[in-house]
């Protein structure tokens, strides 16, 4: 999977999760925002990236994490160590 | 024997009232539905070939669809709700409709919910095959907490309706719902509430039911499953598990009219016991001991309740035990009796709330349902005025019974008003 691949894919999960319209999802979009993400909703996401990519987000990820680009950089670096 | 003293009347007391009705059953999906499935004695029975598969000894179950819910429920809101959450908020909506109760209505009132229900079987299944599966609880996912505990009815949908009363779940086996009903009632003519959403609820899957089924106490099997629920029936083999939700709403009866409320019917008493017996073999007293406490409590004379719509689930035993318990409290007044588990199964947790429901609609409309395969009496019900036939019927009280594991009793009393 490359990154356009991954990128394509991540927004494709968001919008269906999270159920936004893709307008919502802009790679320097508030991620948090965006989606109006809530506690729980983390959980969700580390569900998600972690059926769908195979790699284990951590709470220390999130940490630093602000825009949609964060996260797709984040995913991509998490699987290319793998 | 325990004796009961009519209750004087105090005028600290407020009359009960329930101002609205919603259901979500095998016998349909709403009260229209059902009333008509009532009249005709169409069974909501069918044979699950899944459960055969799967090991059951009694494939029978009654069924009802899984709603939709993405149109009024966001998405954190359906990923906390597991199965018999998705039925009582059906329910709930329709009652919710019926009384006239909006969302604006329950912001500015303080309104409470007790709900019945003891079991949250498939949520707890699916949470835990992830956690074996992953050996990582960060993969559970966010709802599964709210979805796997007994109180999940209740924790949702106080949350969807924002609901700032009295908040609980009443875990009562067979008798849930009904006590959930009565505990509303006590609350509510005691002035400590106005308004109080009750009701049971109850999960159909397999998950809920293996262990149950593994007692050998559902209908044999190789029969029409519309024939397989037979309550006080000679020939009868045993209960059909049934699930869906029913919501009832109470209300005081000043609440009801000060806001132009349409009053459905009136609950006249509560009667309850245990048993203090066998955790599974019903006995006589304690059943005769809740009906006789409700009579007490509704302050009326045992010939004045003209209907009882039984327990009986179609158990060799329970039934034979509940005969003889109505017949002990009613001997000549002989009221007319039936169980709507014969159409229903037994819906379990839900039973004593929908059994409300089933029989208020039949007291509103001046019919009863027959009490559908019973050919045959036996010695016990011989001596009861069971119902065979739909019978255009008016009557203005009846009792309702509700038992279950532990020896736990209830029973319900309502009226027309």
């Amino acid at each position: 999977m490359n990154n356009e691949e991954i990128l394509e894919k991540i927004n494709q999960i968001l919008v269906e999760e999270f159920e936004v319209d893709n307008e919502v999802i802009e790679a320097n979009n508030n991620l948090k925002e965006s989606l109006d993400l809530d506690s729980l909703d983390y959980i969700d996401l580390v569900v998600l990236v972690e059926s769908n990519f195979g790699v284990k987000l951590v709470e220390a990820d999130f940490r630093e994490l602000v825009t949609f680009q964060n996260f797709y950089d984040l995913i991509e670096r998490k699987m290319s160590k793998n | 024997m325990v004796e009961f003293i009519h209750k004087q009347y105090n005028e600290m007391e407020r009359r009960v009232v329930i101002t609205g009705m919603g259901i979500y059953s095998c016998l349909g999906l709403n009260i229209e539905d059902v009333t008509q499935s009532l009249y005709k004695g169409t069974s909501g029975i069918i044979y699950d070939q899944e459960r055969h598969i799967q090991g059951f000894r009694s494939a029978f179950t009654g069924m009802v669809p899984r709603p939709d819910l993405k149109a009024t429920l966001n998405r954190r809101q359906r990923l906390s709700i597991g199965e018999e959450t998705e039925y009582a908020y059906v329910a709930t909506l329709e009652a919710m409709q019926n009384a006239g109760i909006t969302m604006d209505f329950l912001e500015n009132n303080e309104v409470g919910i007790l709900y019945g229900n003891d079991s949250v079987s498939r949520a707890v299944v699916e949470a835990v095959d992830i956690f074996r599966d992953k050996k990582d609880t960060s993969l559970i996912g966010s709802g599964a907490i709210f979805k796997s505990m007994n109180s999940t009815i209740t924790m949702n949908l106080s949350t969807i309706f924002k609901l700032r009363g009295i908040n609980m779940t009443i875990s009562a086996a067979c008798a849930s719902g009904s006590h959930a009903l009565g505990l509303g009632y006590t609350l509510i003519k005691s002035g400590m509430q106005d308004m109080i959403i009750c009701g049971g609820a109850q999960e159909i899957n397999p998950f809920a039911m293996a262990s149950f089924d593994g007692l050998g106490v559902f209908a044999e099997e190789g029969i029409d499953p519309t024939k397989a629920s037979r309550p006080f029936d000679r020939d009868r083999t045993g209960l059909v598990p049934s699930g869906g939700g029913a919501t009832l709403i109470l209300e005081s009866y000043e609440s009801a009219i000060r806001r132009g409320a349409p009053i459905v019917a009136e609950v006249l008493g509560y009667g309850f016991s245990s048993n203090g017996g066998h955790i599974s073999t019903p006995n006589v007293d304690g059943p005769a001991t809740a009906m006789r406490r409700a009579i007490a409590d509704a302050g009326i004379d045992v010939a004045s309740i003209k209907y009882i719509n039984a327990h009986a689930t179609s158990t060799p035993l329970g039934d034979a035990n509940e005969a003889k318990a109505i017949y002990e409290v009613f001997k000549d007044s002989n009221p007319f009796v039936s169980s709507t588990k014969s159409l229903t199964g037994h819906e379990c947790w839900m039973a004593g709330a929908s059994e409300i429901i089933y029989s208020t609609l039949m007291m509103n409309s001046n019919f009863i349902t027959a009490n559908k395969n019973f050919e045959n009496a036996d010695e016990d019900s011989a001596r009861l005025n069971i119902v065979k036939e739909t019978l255009e019927q008016k009557f203005d009280i009846y009792l309702s019974n509700s038992f279950g594991f532990g020896g736990t009793n209830s029973a319900l009393i309502v009226g027309k008003i």
